[in-house]
């Protein structure tokens, strides 16, 4: 029997706004046969989506298909008109976007957007097409599915949109399902129920499909075969058990490696303090205007209280909307908190930054998730270096030039970067600057505010790697907030669960993670995908949290 | 309409009430800077002490700024316009018709601009970047890029100098047929379209293709929808926020094209009188007519605001 | 359609024909406002040609007005005061609405708030109308004249700014000035203002042209600048008397606005863009 779909020596070009050819998917052979999922695996860059998109006859704009050939179940894609291939999308194959919140019109009915493929293409009378459509609301295990369909896209939540749009693809009963990141931007949590979702549906419909994504637990998960890229070039294509187990390539066996568990064993022990670095007590913060019970309209933390020891590391753990974030600029004094203490060293800070003194505010940096926004694309990397050491130790000339160079040195980046501006430099080279910039102050307390989530998996490792080494030479204490458990494993001694503004649950880290006492922990780490392909059926259903 | 649609709709009010207060006090400040004294200005040569006195007195100048502010905006409010300097007539029958026949050509105009660029600009949204879309936008960058008075000179130039279809002036004659009126009224609708359908194309493109651009319509497309689908039903209904402020927006040039194409063609409108009277610098005349200005542009803007709340989807229940 | 030029090239902009274009008369006019005095073939108030109204000739390129003045002084002439008197405004307009912008968006609060609902209800006036307030209110003397064009330009870019400045002020580089202890003025200075200085700048190109226009109209319609001096509207105004017979003295003046408008708005859409590829 021949394949469902067969791609050939694929080549596409981006137009870049200059004006330049650059081609990004380099000549891909990739087969598919019927009812098969097949993963498309590799780092943001890798062409993933845009071979994905590819199927459906479709690029992003600036993007052309320059060579090869894309067959669905025989026909040419490549050389159809636009007119044969609207009538091949949503029949033969459906896509399910990243982002089903931006991919979802605001203006109309969730029922009507889920049915449309049925209305294009005459496929069912209309009575029909919603019954079909609740169906896959059951099937997919949204909640109230008689009636979901008539809210607007913005009265559901996330996850729900991400089913809907599944349903959205299934409708036409296609061939083959796309499904770009369609977990991506969901929280751990969310996301096992999605996936679990998906699977059930697929499963039954024994439909082929195409799973894109980053994370290799994820699609071990779902798929039977991984095709793995980079740089729009196929790395190694495998079956999921040979892939995990077997690596053939030395970049796949690269992103099988960030997923072996690195145990955090601290060198020697040292006896806390009496004394601890930095504490918050019964922290209250949010904002909007402040109400007549002194709190501010949207409380985001209520009550929070934490402590630091000298020289340890305070990981804080929870999903989006959690209150984590804010926890940082509560003790940063960015968002002064409307009730409660914080001390460092155990002398009581004032509230918000600018009323805090120089010395203090030198003790206790900040470092931001994503390292594009944290340094100023106009100043070269010397100037963003050498603006604290004036600032706070009052260097200047040759004094700080030295200081800069070994600031860079510290960070493991070469000297010649001063005049460079940060537009110029890797997403890991960036945060290695921004870490640096915090290292200039000499601070005592560095807050890491999901210094390596914006990061590909390898680069992340390192820059973990770095944190532990000037840790050990310098004497730091971190507090180091993260969705992704793993990382906060990898690192801290003490992690800290926070749901809706509130601590839920402190452990140490031999604790981790099966030590958790609070049931909303509990499900946070075992919603934590595992590279192993059973562990989705394993896992227990979400119950009573 | 619920609670939250009709908070964001009282507020939008209340701020074009408070902009039009803070309008109201910058025109009658602005007039107050005339150096010298109005009352010796107007006597000229009769400035005795004693006239200029009772004349102060009479115009309230001997009363306090605020004082005068409070009385001028009071009479607005009651609907009197105050009295002109130049010829002693009450602003109101002074402006009475002429504000009828500015804004014949304003209706007409704006009937015509409105379809006619809404068309152009969203089909040329629809097939960004293909022959017709370039050739229309590069017309209306010409257009937006020159002063009002040189379409209206391009436009005499070529309908009555060159190709005597129709007169120079308007309104010169006797109108008695429809015909001549149509002649009459050609050349400064003409003018105003141009420089209005300009704007609004431009803008409307613009808010067009944000909305085509936008993640949801690119998912219609993956469903198979045609291209006719995905503009009318995926993005039209998004886009009418938007539309609607772009059209308010390009018709707020309206007020700055009827200024100039009132004096070119000699066309007895309010604006025409107002030009006039800055140059005899007739204060209460032009107050009036900044004021009357000022309350149309607000209330179109205000208007649109509106609309863009109600088309709000997310607002919906 | 775009062929780059390669020294533009080298230095890693794309540049395109029409920009090139653009830029060069853009360049022209502004060198002919610095230097065009000197060129005048006669007194832009003398009268040469016994016909008003005279055609192209040897003598007389662009033909004499209605009093038989030569018309390429008076353009020469015009050039000073349309091109000074716009830039001058301009950056009046875009300086303070700039700084105005950017301080709103770091300070925030009642500053923020009163100011941004004041500059907006003058945003709200029609600006030919708000020109024809102040000129009737305060005359037209040219120092007058920028002052009135500043002020009424001064809300939108203000606007402008703001909007930019407020983006800019949630980035993370701010904060992390804010968390060092920086005071507003270094904010201001190097945090924000350095990024935004391209669209400030495209925006001072934008408000040009709408200055322009506005002041042509004014003067269009006698209220601009005044005789004995003359801008390229007051000339298009004291010789419309030619419109009919399609005088030079009329359509030269009017031309001359459009080739700096439009080519400064087209300026404005093909700007070098730095060459950013993933690789290469």
């Amino acid at each position: 029997m021949p394949n469902l779909v067969e791609i050939r020596d694929l080549r596409i070009e981006a137009t870049s706004d200059a004006g330049n050819k650059l081609q990004i998917i380099k000549g891909v052979d990739l087969d598919i046969a019927a009812g098969e999922i097949v993963a498309l695996i590799g780092e943001s860059g890798s062409g993933k989506t845009t071979i994905a998109l590819s199927l459906m006859g479709h690029t992003r704009r600036g993007c052309a298909i320059t060579g090869g050939a894309i067959r669905l179940d025989g026909r040419d894609v490549v050389g159809m008109t636009e007119r044969q291939r609207a009538a091949l999308r949503g029949t033969e194959v459906a896509y399910v976007p990243q982002s089903a919140a931006a991919a979802f019109n605001p203006a109309v009915r969730l029922i009507d957007q889920v049915v449309e493929v049925t209305r294009i293409h005459r496929l069912m009378p209309m009575a029909e097409a919603r019954k079909k459509a609740i169906e896959l609301f059951r099937a997919l295990a949204l909640p109230d599915p008689d009636t979901i369909g008539q809210r607007y896209p913005h009265q559901v939540s996330g996850g729900q949109l991400q089913r809907l749009s599944a349903a959205m693809a299934l409708i036409g009963g296609p061939k083959l399902v796309i499904f770009d990141e369609p977990t991506t931007a969901l929280d751990v949590t969310t996301q096992i129920e999605v996936l679990r979702a998906f699977k059930s549906v697929m499963k039954a419909g024994g439909m082929a499909g195409v799973y894109v994504s980053h994370d290799l637990a994820v699609v071990a998960q779902i798929a039977d075969r991984i095709v793995v890229l980079k740089g729009g070039e196929v790395q190694e294509t495998g079956t999921t058990e040979q892939i995990l187990h077997a690596p053939a390539d030395a970049y796949t066996r690269e992103l099988l490696s960030a997923f072996e568990p690195v145990a955090f064993a601290r060198a020697q022990d040292i006896a806390p303090a009496r004394v601890p670095v930095l504490e918050m007590s019964h922290v209250f913060a949010g904002y909007g205007p402040i109400g007549p019970d002194r709190m501010p309209h949207k409380l985001v933390l209520r009550d929070v209280s934490c402590r630091l020891d000298r020289g340890r590391n305070l990981g804080v753990i929870g999903e989006s909307g959690s209150g984590k974030s804010t926890l940082a600029r509560a003790m940063a004094g960015l968002l002064p908190p409307a009730g409660g203490k914080v001390l460092l060293d155990g002398a009581l800070l004032e509230p918000a930054a600018h009323q805090r003194s120089k010395e203090e505010l030198r003790r206790l940096q900040i470092v931001f998730q994503l390292a594009d926004t944290a340094l100023n694309p106009q100043r070269a990397i010397g100037d963003i270096l050498g603006r604290p050491l004036g600032f706070y130790h009052g260097l200047r000339g040759g004094a700080k030039q030295a200081r800069v160079a070994e600031l860079l040195d510290m960070v493991r980046l070469p000297r010649s970067m001063i005049h460079r501006l940060p537009g110029e430099l890797s997403g890991g080279q960036k945060q290695r600057v921004n870490l640096a910039r915090a290292l200039a102050a000499n601070p005592e307390v560095i807050l890491c505010d999901e210094v390596t989530s914006a990061l590909d998996t390898v680069v992340a490792a390192a820059v973990i790697e770095l944190l532990k080494e000037l840790q050990r030479e310098l004497d730091l204490s971190y507090v180091f907030i993260s969705h992704d458990l793993s990382t906060v494993q990898a690192i801290c001694d003490e992690v800290m669960v926070m749901s809706q503004g509130e601590v839920v649950d402190t452990l140490r880290a031999d604790q981790l993670p099966d030590g958790a006492r609070h049931p909303y922990s509990r499900l946070l780490f075992s919603s934590v995908p595992q590279l192993d392909p059973g562990w989705l059926d394993r896992v227990p259903l979400r119950a009573g949290v | 309409m619920n609670s939250q649609v009709l908070r964001l709709v009282m507020g939008r009010l209340g701020v074009a009430a408070v902009t039009l207060l803070i309008v109201s006090l910058v025109v009658f400040g602005a007039t107050q800077m005339l150096p010298g004294d109005v009352a010796e200005i107007l006597l000229g040569q009769a400035a005795t002490p004693e006239a200029v006195a009772g004349l102060r007195q009479a115009m309230h100048l001997d009363q306090p700024a605020l004082w005068q502010y409070g009385h001028w905006l009071w009479g607005l409010a009651q609907g009197d316009l105050g009295t002109s300097y130049a010829n002693n007539m009450p602003v109101a029958q002074l402006i009475g018709g002429r504000l009828v026949n500015t804004l014949r050509l304003a209706a007409v105009t704006a009937a015509i601009a409105v379809p006619l660029a809404l068309t152009l600009g969203i089909t040329c949204a629809m097939y960004r970047g293909s022959l017709y879309d370039r050739v229309v936008s590069a017309g209306v960058i010409g257009v937006i890029s020159v002063p009002e008075f040189m379409i209206a000179t391009l436009a005499v130039l070529i309908f009555a100098v060159w190709l005597k279809w129709l007169p120079a002036l308007s309104l010169g004659n006797d109108i008695s047929s429809i015909g001549q009126m149509l002649r009459a009224f050609a050349m400064p609708v003409i003018t105003l379209l141009c420089v209005i359908c300009a704007q609004m194309i431009r803008m409307t493109r613009a808010a067009m293709i944000s909305v085509l651009d936008s993640p949801y319509v690119e998912m219609a497309l993956l469903k198979g929808a045609s291209r006719p689908r995905m503009v009318l039903h995926h993005a039209l209904p998004n886009a009418v926020g938007p539309i609607v402020n772009a059209v308010a927006l390009s018709l707020s040039y309206l007020f700055g094209g009827v200024i100039i194409v009132e004096t070119v063609f000699n066309y007895p409108g309010v604006a025409r009188l107002m030009v006039d009277s800055v140059a005899t610098r007739d204060l209460p005349l032009i107050q009036a007519c900044a004021m009357i200005f000022c309350i149309g542009y607000l209330s179109l803007i205000t208007f649109a605001d509106v609309i863009a709340i109600l088309s709000n989807p997310r607002l919906r229940k | 359609m775009a062929v780059s030029p390669l020294s533009m090239r080298r230095l890693g902009y794309h540049v395109t024909w029409t920009g090139i274009l653009a830029a060069l008369i853009v360049l022209f006019w502004a060198v002919i406002a610095i230097i065009g005095p000197s060129l005048m073939p006669h007194d832009p108030g003398e009268i040469v040609d016994f016909d008003y109204f005279g055609p192209m000739s040897k003598a007389l390129w662009f033909g004499s007005d209605y009093l038989g003045r030569d018309m390429v002084s008076r353009i020469l002439m015009g050039a000073r005061y349309t091109v000074g008197i716009s830039l001058a405004a301009v950056c009046l307009a875009c300086a303070s609405g700039a700084l105005l912008g950017m301080t709103a968006a770091v300070t925030g609060g009642w500053f923020d708030t009163l100011l941004s609902r004041f500059l907006d209800a003058l945003n709200s006036i029609p600006s030919k109308l708000f020109g024809l307030v102040m000129v009737a209110a305060v005359g037209s003397s040219i120092p007058v004249l920028i002052l009135v064009l500043a002020v009424i330009y001064t809300p939108g870019s203000y606007r402008f700014a703001r909007a930019l400045a407020v983006n800019i002020n949630t980035m993370d580089y701010v904060t992390v000035a804010r968390a060092r202890g920086e005071r507003t003025p270094y904010l201001i200075l190097h945090e924000i203002l350095p990024n935004m200085t391209g669209p400030v700048l495209a925006d001072i190109g934008l408000r040009f042209v709408f200055i322009v226009l506005l002041l042509s109209g004014l003067s269009f319609l006698g209220l601009g600048v005044q005789p004995p001096y003359a801008d390229w509207g007051s000339l298009v105004r004291e010789n419309i008397g030619g419109l009919p017979f399609g005088a030079p003295a009329v359509i030269i003046p009017s031309l001359a606005i459009a080739s700096l408008t439009i080519s400064v708005n087209l300026l404005i859409d093909n700007l070098p863009v730095k060459i950013r590829d993933r690789s290469a």
